[in-house]
């Protein structure tokens, strides 16, 4: 017998009767858009990232090109900056993203409770783009918050499929050397989120 | 334990001496990890589901365990449809083969792993390094406890029991930083440099998997340092490893466990990154296998199953006082604290019956624990099997017969308490010496002249 009939043989024997799954429903929450967007913000920084409030594509424009002055290599990917920063065209092997200082992605929500922005494959240009980047900002609109997780996942069970997906909650950190934090572990070390209200 | 003739590896109790040796650390580790419960704490308590939703993930993986048959087949068929190739090891070996045989298949010896309890406990590193593959692991506490030679002593942080100028003084050895060089952000850095040249020429990564859901065959992997996703993104081949029991059923389920996964782990409100892989990018080649190793068999204990819930935050560790006070080592299983000490005796019962005694039954992992497994209460069961199979040392076993006889006979409990008594108020040395186990590492009280028995007897009469 292979080990995988023989586990599932044995599975079969062992397990339970069944008991039914519980309604998650009742968990879902929806919360007034300023609400979303302060606890959003208070989480997010208090995680290490950068919050900017953004009225206008031309000031997250203005924001980066003060910040990130030439000639840092900047990939932008977002096509609403196109005007002001070309959009970047990646090439095919994912190690050459690696001298990347900034990468400028946009995000398809973000979540309240935990400051995280969910993103997938569609817009990464390449899936190593937001973890070997030196610098990563992202741009969120202040419309597109969720409260909680389980709204987000109602969300992206309405958007497209995607085949890789992930939820960025701030910069890379790790804290295994005596608890201290230290921001900018292997991936970037920095989180700008452009919070992009008006249009 | 001396229910065995041949040598084993030290008890808990002996490799907790030895920790308790350096009181200064013992309180400096038992007070770190109580921090990192705090955070915990204040983390649950900006929840107000916080209750309702340990309720829903235990019945969420409660079902799962009722119907894993039917979850796994689903997960395996989605898994294929995405391009993905699935793998069954029913046992360690079977399962550090089925890695070895797909990273033989590339002709590459340079492997980055990230942070995967499961090749903990299959010691896969031991296996690949035997086999000749220069395996790296590349979440930053792991690497550091590799570099020392260590197993991990906690499941989500790695390193606790390290000091950073311990720290400082191994990369001085390995990586070549500055001698005397203990700041964290400082080593931290020099690990990013080092480990970021691992990441760029190793064409395999293996990782664990934190969730993986049967309705679209997509995996989960989170960390904080996105060293899973580094290592995955520039690889050829992924090697993502899971036990059975990681199945939940729907994606909406991941709405529930990532909510208290990193809050009862550190007390983070999510973990920074939480990567969802459905397919392999193009070109690239991704395999899960699938890992029995006893859980099926567990399956089949009504009172051991729910250990198979645990989604590894490690918040029983972080509680636990006997384990805050004697450093996972102490339980000389790739698991440390309380649900180590329920995992650990299904494995091996003869190597690992010293485990389930490791507790005061306090009852606190069972309280924390995000999906509410009865950990206190398996602790407390495991003692009874372990009694029953002969695995109990001949001194607890005479000693709770000696007890259980006594406690039987009201007249003898009477006498024995008042004998008992009598000596500690007038030869205390009888009690207080080292041939008593139970003086060990405490102070005798001082015995009142009467009993609570006696004194009730007495006032009951008089009023």
């Amino acid at each position: 017998m292979s080990s995988r009939e023989q586990i599932l043989a044995n599975i079969k024997k062992n397990q339970p009767p069944v008991t039914p799954l519980p309604e998650i429903t009742q968990l879902t929450t929806s919360g007034l858009r300023e609400e979303k967007v302060s606890k959003f913000t208070s989480v997010l920084q208090a995680i290490g990232g950068q919050v900017v409030p953004a009225d206008s594509w031309d000031a997250i424009a203005a924001y980066v090109s003060t910040q990130f002055p030439s000639p840092a290599r900047t990939i932008n990917l977002v096509q609403e900056l196109a005007g002001h920063l070309p959009l970047a065209v990646l090439e095919k092997d994912p190690h050459q993203l690696e001298s990347v200082t900034l990468a400028l992605l946009k995000g398809h929500f973000a979540v309240a409770e935990n400051g995280a922005v969910w993103i997938t494959e569609a817009r990464l240009g390449d899936r190593a783009l937001p973890f070997i980047c030196e610098h990563l900002a992202l741009v969120v609109h202040a419309d597109a918050i969720v409260s909680t997780l389980h709204d987000a996942y109602e969300r992206i069970a309405n958007e497209a499929p995607y085949e890789f997906g992930t939820f960025i909650a701030g910069p890379s950190k790790t804290a295994d050397i005596e608890q201290s934090l230290v921001l900018g572990a292997h991936g970037a070390k920095t989180l700008t989120l452009f919070l992009l209200s008006g249009n | 334990m001396e229910a065995t003739a041949e040598p084993k590896t030290k008890d808990h109790a002996t490799l907790a001496d030895t920790f308790n040796k350096d009181e200064a650390r013992v309180d400096w580790h038992d007070k770190t990890l109580w921090f990192v419960r705090q955070k915990r704490d204040k983390a649950a308590w900006q929840i107000p589901d916080w209750e309702h939703l340990r309720e829903t993930a235990s019945q969420i993986k409660h079902n799962v365990l009722s119907n894993l048959h039917h979850y796994l087949t689903q997960f395996e068929k989605q898994a294929q449809q995405n391009g993905v190739t699935v793998h069954w090891a029913a046992d360690a070996e079977d399962h550090n083969r089925i890695v070895h045989g797909i990273i033989q298949k590339t002709g590459i010896t340079r492997v980055v792993k990230s942070k995967s309890m499961l090749t903990e406990e299959c010691h896969l590193n031991d296996y690949l390094v035997a086999q000749g593959i220069d395996v790296v692991d590349t979440d930053l506490g792991e690497r550091i406890v590799q570099l020392a030679g260590e197993p991990p002593s906690h499941i989500v942080l790695p390193c606790i029991h390290w000091k950073k100028e311990e720290i400082g003084q191994l990369f001085h050895k390995h990586l070549g930083t500055p001698e005397g060089n203990s700041d964290p952000q400082f080593l931290a850095a020099a690990a990013r440099v080092h480990l970021r040249e691992r990441f760029m020429t190793s064409p395999v990564a293996i990782t664990g998997v934190n969730f993986a859901v049967a309705e679209t065959g997509e995996i989960v992997v989170c960390t904080n340092e996105g060293n899973a996703d580094l290592g995955v993104q520039l690889a050829d081949v992924h090697i993502a490893c899971m036990g059975i029991e990681k199945i939940i059923p729907q994606r909406k389920h991941l709405g529930v466990f990532l909510r208290l996964l990193a809050r009862s782990a550190t007390g983070q409100p999510i973990t920074t990154y939480s990567s969802h892989f459905r397919k392999p990018r193009p070109g690239q080649q991704m395999h899960i296998v699938l890992v029995d190793n006893g859980r099926s068999e567990r399956l089949g204990s009504e009172d051991f199953r729910n250990a198979l819930k645990c989604i590894r935050c490690g918040a029983c560790m972080n509680t636990c006082p006997v384990y805050r006070r004697s450093g996972g080592h102490s339980y000389h299983y790739a698991i440390a604290g309380p649900i180590g000490s329920i995992l650990a005796p299904g494995l091996d019962m003869k190597k690992n019956a010293d485990l389930p005694f490791a507790s005061t039954l306090c009852g606190s992992c069972s309280n924390v624990c995000p999906v509410k497994i009865d950990i206190h209460d398996q602790l407390y069961k495991w003692r009874q099997v372990l009694a029953k199979n002969g695995y109990v040392s001949e001194t607890k076993k005479t000693g709770m017969k000696g007890m259980a006889f006594v406690l039987s006979r009201p007249g003898l409990y009477r006498f024995s308490g008042a004998v008992g008594r009598w000596f500690s108020r007038y030869l205390p040395f009888t009690m207080n010496n080292s041939l008593n186990p139970w003086y060990k590492q405490r102070e005798m009280p001082q015995a009142p002249k009467e009993s609570f028995g006696e004194w009730y007897r007495k006032n009951k009469k008089r009023s």
